[in-house]
């Protein structure tokens, strides 16, 4: 309809459309919509692109890939170590498309280090969520549905990393087989449902592989339809700054600076996946060789997602934590590492949107980002547990520390568990301590402007160093935010004495709340910048600065 | 201050119900919002030349694109891999790369176009409040009791409400039963606590299945045994399942090396120094591979369990909570390794009904 007056190709084709579809009303609503610019924003999309890398290659991959346990002869003369052996369909598919196809080699590899990618974008773009505070009203649920994609995100890179078949993949079942084993009173059963029958029985490859190129993906499509949807719905948050409010968004068109910068983004990071790809050798399974359950070989790590479980149950000591009630086994010493800590992580994550805004008393919407040092208790918070889960990682590869750097593996192990319990702790009070200290900058910058290195001599020869204060901007973007104080509830009994109900469980609350925002620093307010001027005030004037008088004012004395 | 986006918390309850409660604090308490900051031009806003410049780099890119895909199919056809590791490397090198600069090239000439040429003025749009508001709300709200109305169901009729739900909860049991039922195989949970090891089945080598003569046992070395089977028995799945539970880790220490075995009171599930213990790590199941000569530990390389032989296997360090269990063995009168019995515990790591 837009087009009518230039019949151009484009305008002709947009009018058959519309005239069929009122695809016009989308246009309207979509081609100008604003979206905020911050590299930041990026991670989302990286993650986004992946995915669609995954899809592709992946695709490419089923062409080749065999999904069957049926035990056959590898006939072919290349690898010739894997020549006249035995070994499952699966596997003989496996070397087969990476020796045969061309161009096979090239999309495993690119598919194996897309996934890799795809999970760090998503902890990545998570991170980013967390320490801005996105999540918070109304994104609680735009949060969940993250994290729910975050756990498929995990299953589809450990399914998709069993299919192969090889020793490795073998094993890493296995340790599942006994993580599974362990769970009380139905963990035998859990085995025998996974595996068709005993570990490893002929039926976990191709049920994997559903799970793989089907269920997950399917389940992953549908949620980013709806993660982008309500994105899209609630428009993106923005950073602050002048003119950034909760009631407006500031930034660029989708058409065309969105559609050009995400079509980009999508080729490079397929490009860099493509680069791996070529250049990165990943999984080579033909040197692992068919699975067997007898050997192993030493030095092998999961992929990095998985690390952190696997150091949890390298760290957790074994002896007196395997306990027989009434006759039943309860293996406390796979519990806690493998089934309790990932659940702890995945309950903190999927209610933490909760929980802050409980202990906030807040119910407002919010679109303007926090900067991560004025939310000082949840910046912690993050930092904490990125420590617990590196220090996990580094258990996960602990004899790769030990042969690297001919360290005892037992010593190693015991620092990194007295690690797990202090390394948090001191993270949570040292990135504390940082924001609030980063805050008392800022306020200290708003109220007293930069030092300009330049020093005056008074006739009466004391010295003075002129500081220059803030532009409006840059002191905008550190007085402009929240500091929210400690909850405060209604006391026990009213005015006449009657006790009320909900008071312990409020007094509860309270308590937590001041947790977080105990220690606070406010910003900075027009009458506390404007008493710090005065109080400078009988030494500028003396010093008769040519800046004017504004900046005169911004001049404090130097001690 | 209408702009004033922060206010602080116990101010304003809820956005929605009182857009402009966050002004209460009143104005004096808030610095005023400078606005957004005013558009600065690039370079190629400016100068023609610049902007030409840009037109032509990302030119360039599109071009080195469509050469980097001619480059992937020219590597295609010349380059095929011949079966041998180092020609599959080079093929996949060859391609990959060409793909790679047919993606990068797009990439970066749509970011580059999209930074330099693309209008780069910021735009405000005004967010509107998600819960729906006035007349939409309250119409939302009377179909939605008009509807419940028409349904008959609101307050009464509890029994068909009943059946209802009830039907709705109970229908998927008619598939999840044949499906759970029928996915876990034969649900034979005992063969957890059994292996294919019998009195008098002989230790072989794995992989070769060669039988084991004690003779042939030096002191130190360390054997992977597993039972002796027959050539076409061992090509087949169960084979890989049974081995799965019955791998052992055999090694012959000096007799006075030796402190404890497993065996009970009366019995001797050694022989001559020689052991024979489960490779299914009591921890989650890996295969314990790594054997210390010097001090005699075994160390599985998946978690670190570490046990000592020479000491009934024993934990000594690690996630592992319980000894390996042992195989009783012996030699039968033509001096092969034989085995006593089954292991006489479950192997492997821990499960539920493991003692029962």
């Amino acid at each position: 309809m837009a087009e009518q007056q230039r019949p151009t190709g484009l305008g002709k084709a947009a009018d058959y459309l519309d005239q069929r579809t009122s695809i016009g009303l989308a246009v309207k609503e979509f081609a100008r919509k604003v979206f905020p610019d911050h590299w930041s924003f990026m991670l989302g999309e990286i993650a986004l692109f992946s995915f669609v890398v995954l899809i592709a290659s992946g695709f490419f991959l089923t062409m080749f890939f065999e999904p069957s346990m049926a035990l056959v002869r590898y006939e072919g003369e290349h690898p010739a170590s894997m020549h006249g052996q035995l070994m499952s369909a699966a596997f003989h598919s496996t070397v087969d498309m990476s020796f045969e196809v061309r161009g096979g080699l090239l999309m495993r590899q690119i598919h194996h280090w897309a996934a890799l990618i795809f999970v760090a974008s998503i902890v990545v773009h998570m991170f980013r969520v967390f320490f801005t505070g996105a999540f918070r009203k109304p994104r609680e649920i735009n949060w969940l549905v993250g994290a729910v994609m975050l756990v498929l995100a995990l299953a589809a890179g450990f399914t998709g990393y069993s299919l192969p078949d090889d020793v490795l993949s073998g094993n890493g079942l296995r340790i599942i087989d006994g993580v599974v084993k362990s769970i009380p009173v139905i963990g035998s059963f859990t085995s025998f449902l996974v595996f068709g029958g005993e570990f490893p029985g002929e039926h976990i490859v191709p049920r994997l592989f559903t799970l793989h190129i089907f269920v997950i993906p399917g389940l992953l499509i549908a949620l980013i339809a709806l993660h982008l949807f309500l994105m899209v719905l609630q428009k993106h948050t923005q950073y602050p700054g002048g003119g950034r409010t909760d009631k407006n968004v500031v930034g660029y068109p989708a058409m065309p600076v969105y559609v050009a910068k995400m079509t980009g983004n999508f080729f490079i990071v397929a490009g860099v996946l493509a680069l791996m790809g070529a250049t990165m050798s990943i999984n080579n399974v033909w040197n692992y060789g068919p699975y067997d359950p007898s050997p192993v070989s030493a030095g092998t790590q999961p992929d990095w997602y998985i690390l952190f479980v696997d150091g949890a149950l390298r760290l957790m000591p074994g002896p007196g934590w395997e306990w027989v009630i009434g006759g039943y086994t309860l293996s406390m010493n796979l519990l806690i590492p493998a089934l309790i800590v990932p659940g702890i992580l995945f309950t903190l994550l999927f209610g933490w949107p909760f929980l802050e805004a409980k202990v906030t008393g807040d119910h407002r919407e919010h679109h303007v980002l926090d900067r991560p040092r004025n939310r000082p208790v949840r910046t912690a918070m993050g930092v904490a547990l990125l420590v617990a889960f590196v220090v996990c990682a580094l258990a996960a590869t602990n004899d790769l520390i030990a042969t690297h750097f001919s360290l005892d593996i037992f010593a190693i192990t015991w620092v990194l568990r007295v690690l797990l319990f202090v390394g948090p702790v001191f993270a949570f009070w040292l990135t504390k301590r940082v924001c609030l200290g980063l805050q008392r900058k800022d306020r200290e910058l708003v109220l007293h402007g930069h030092e300009s290195g330049r020093i005056v001599r008074f006739a009466n020869g004391e010295y003075v160093e002129v500081h220059t204060p803030l532009d409006e901007e840059e002191r905008w973007l550190r007085v402009n935010y929240d500091s929210p104080a400690p909850l405060e509830i209604t006391p026990l009994t009213d005015a006449r004495g009657v006790r009320r109900k909900g008071y312990r469980s409020d007094r509860r609350w309270q308590k937590v709340s001041r947790f977080f925002y105990e220690d606070r620093v406010s910003p900075v307010t027009p009458a506390e910048l404007e008493a710090a001027h005065s109080h400078g005030q009988h030494d500028t004037i003396e010093a008769k600065e040519p800046t004017g008088a504004g900046s005169v004012a911004g001049q404090r004395r130097r001690r | 201050m209408s702009e004033n986006q922060n206010p602080p918390a116990g101010t304003s309850k809820d956005v929605t119900a009182a857009p402009e409660a966050g002004t209460a604090v009143g104005p004096a308490d808030r610095f005023p919002d400078p606005g957004v900051p005013e558009h600065k031009k690039r370079l190629t806003d400016t100068d023609p030349h610049a902007a030409k410049r840009a037109e032509r780099t990302v030119t360039i890119l599109f071009v080195a694109s469509i050469l980097g895909t001619i480059g992937s199919i020219v590597a295609y056809v010349m380059v095929p891999p011949d079966g041998t590791t180092s020609g599959v490397r080079l093929s996949t090198l060859l391609l990959g790369l060409g793909l790679t600069v047919s993606l990068l090239g797009i990439g970066i000439a749509g970011i580059h176009w999209a930074k330099a040429l693309m209008g780069d003025r910021e735009f405000v749009q005004e967010r509107h409040t998600l819960a729906t508001q006035g007349e939409d709300r309250e119409t939302a709200i009377k179909d939605l009791n008009e509807g419940l109305e028409d349904s008959g169901v609101v307050g009464r009729r509890g029994v068909l409400k009943g059946a209802f739900f009830g039907a709705l909860a109970l229908f998927p049991i008619a598939i999840a039963v044949p499906l759970i039922g029928s996915v876990g195989g034969d649900w034979n949970i005992s063969q957890f606590k059994h292996t294919m090891w019998k009195r008098g089945m002989r230790l072989a080598i794995d992989p070769s299945g060669r039988p084991i003569k004690a003779s042939d046992v030096t002191v130190g070395s360390v054997f992977h045994v597993v039972p002796e089977t027959t050539e076409a028995y061992r090509e087949t799945h169960d084979w890989i399942t049974e081995k799965s539970k019955a791998v052992v880790l055999m090694v012959r220490l000096n007799p006075e090396d030796l402190r404890t075995d497993q065996s009970p009171e009366g019995e001797t599930w050694s022989h001559e120094g020689i052991v024979a213990y489960s490779k299914i790590c009591t921890h989650v199941g890996c295969p314990v591979a790594l054997y210390e000569q010097q001090t005699h530990h075994l160390l599985c390389p998946c978690h670190q369990s570490t046990f000592d032989i020479a000491d009934s296997a024993k934990v000594v360090f690690g996630p592992a909570n319980r000894r390996l269990p042992q195989l009783p063995i012996t030699v039968d009168d033509e001096g092969y390794l034989v085995a006593q019995d089954d292991f006489a515990e479950p192997i492997g790591p821990s499960f539920w009904e493991r003692l029962k």
